[in-house]
């Protein structure tokens, strides 16, 4: 599979998430956000940052429960609960944002 | 219905036991992910590292395939494991003293223990995984 992004096809697995981390522009975010009829938003874009630099850190995409910690002890309370993150991202805050992100699914996502 | 489904749920002692070095097997990198996964049900988790299995936590892993490993430097995850309420990391003395390792070497903060505390430690698991 794969997705056009500014006239460069983009490498996707078949659950639509980047095959190679490297790849990743925010151009790629915009387009597969579309492709789920969202427009990112400023908010959106502090999570999928948020989740870029903890993988970078720790190597892995977090699971829900713990991005949800993470994120509350970041940005506060009004944004580290499931109801805020699941406003922003629909199908999930670990599955969807970090198919935006362009990591790998959450480790024991199914 | 579900908190009190939880309230009875019973909760067990895992004990994953890592004796492998983290690159030329999969076992590093599967027990890791088991760990991370088996982190959502809520259990008490301790990790065990002896032997080879030790150098897991070691800083500085270079994984190039110039330096003979080429893969995925997971080294990074084990500092995640806090996060995940996986916090009783412990490490076999014997097999740190043997390859010359000491605390400052690894990653992560780790409980050093020697045989007979580890064969203690052992004895109160209810679920003993080796990898």
């Amino acid at each position: 599979m794969a997705i056009e992004v500014n006239g460069k096809t983009v490498e996707t697995d078949e659950e639509d998430y980047l095959v190679n981390l490297s790849d990743w522009t925010k151009e790629i975010a915009e387009v597969l956000a579309k492709q789920d009829e969202l427009e990112l938003t400023e908010q959106h874009w502090e999570i999928i940052t948020y989740l870029r630099d903890y993988y970078e850190e720790y190597q892995i995409a977090p699971a829900v429960r713990v991005l949800t910690k993470a994120i509350g002890k970041k940005f506060g309370k009004d944004k580290g609960n499931s109801k805020y993150l699941y406003s922003l991202f629909p199908y999930g805050p670990g599955k969807q944002a970090c198919r935006f992100a362009g990591l790998p699914k959450p480790t024991g996502c199914i | 219905m579900e908190d009190e489904m939880m309230d009875e749920e019973v909760i067990k002692k895992f004990l994953y036991v890592n004796r492998k070095a983290p690159y030329g097997t999969v076992y590093a990198l599967e027990s890791l992910e088991v760990v991370l996964i088996g982190a959502a049900f809520d259990q008490d988790v301790s990790l065990a590292f002896i032997d080879d299995g030790v150098y897991q936590l070691k800083k500085d892993q270079n994984t190039s395939v110039d330096a003979g490993a080429g893969m995925k430097n997971f080294s990074k995850t084990y500092r995640a494991l806090e996060a995940y309420d996986v916090e009783k990391l412990y490490v076999d003395k014997k097999s740190m003293d043997e390859r010359g390792l000491s605390v400052d070497d690894l990653l992560v903060d780790v409980e050093i223990l020697d045989e007979a505390k580890m064969a203690e430690m052992m004895g109160q698991q209810d679920v003993v995984l080796s990898f």
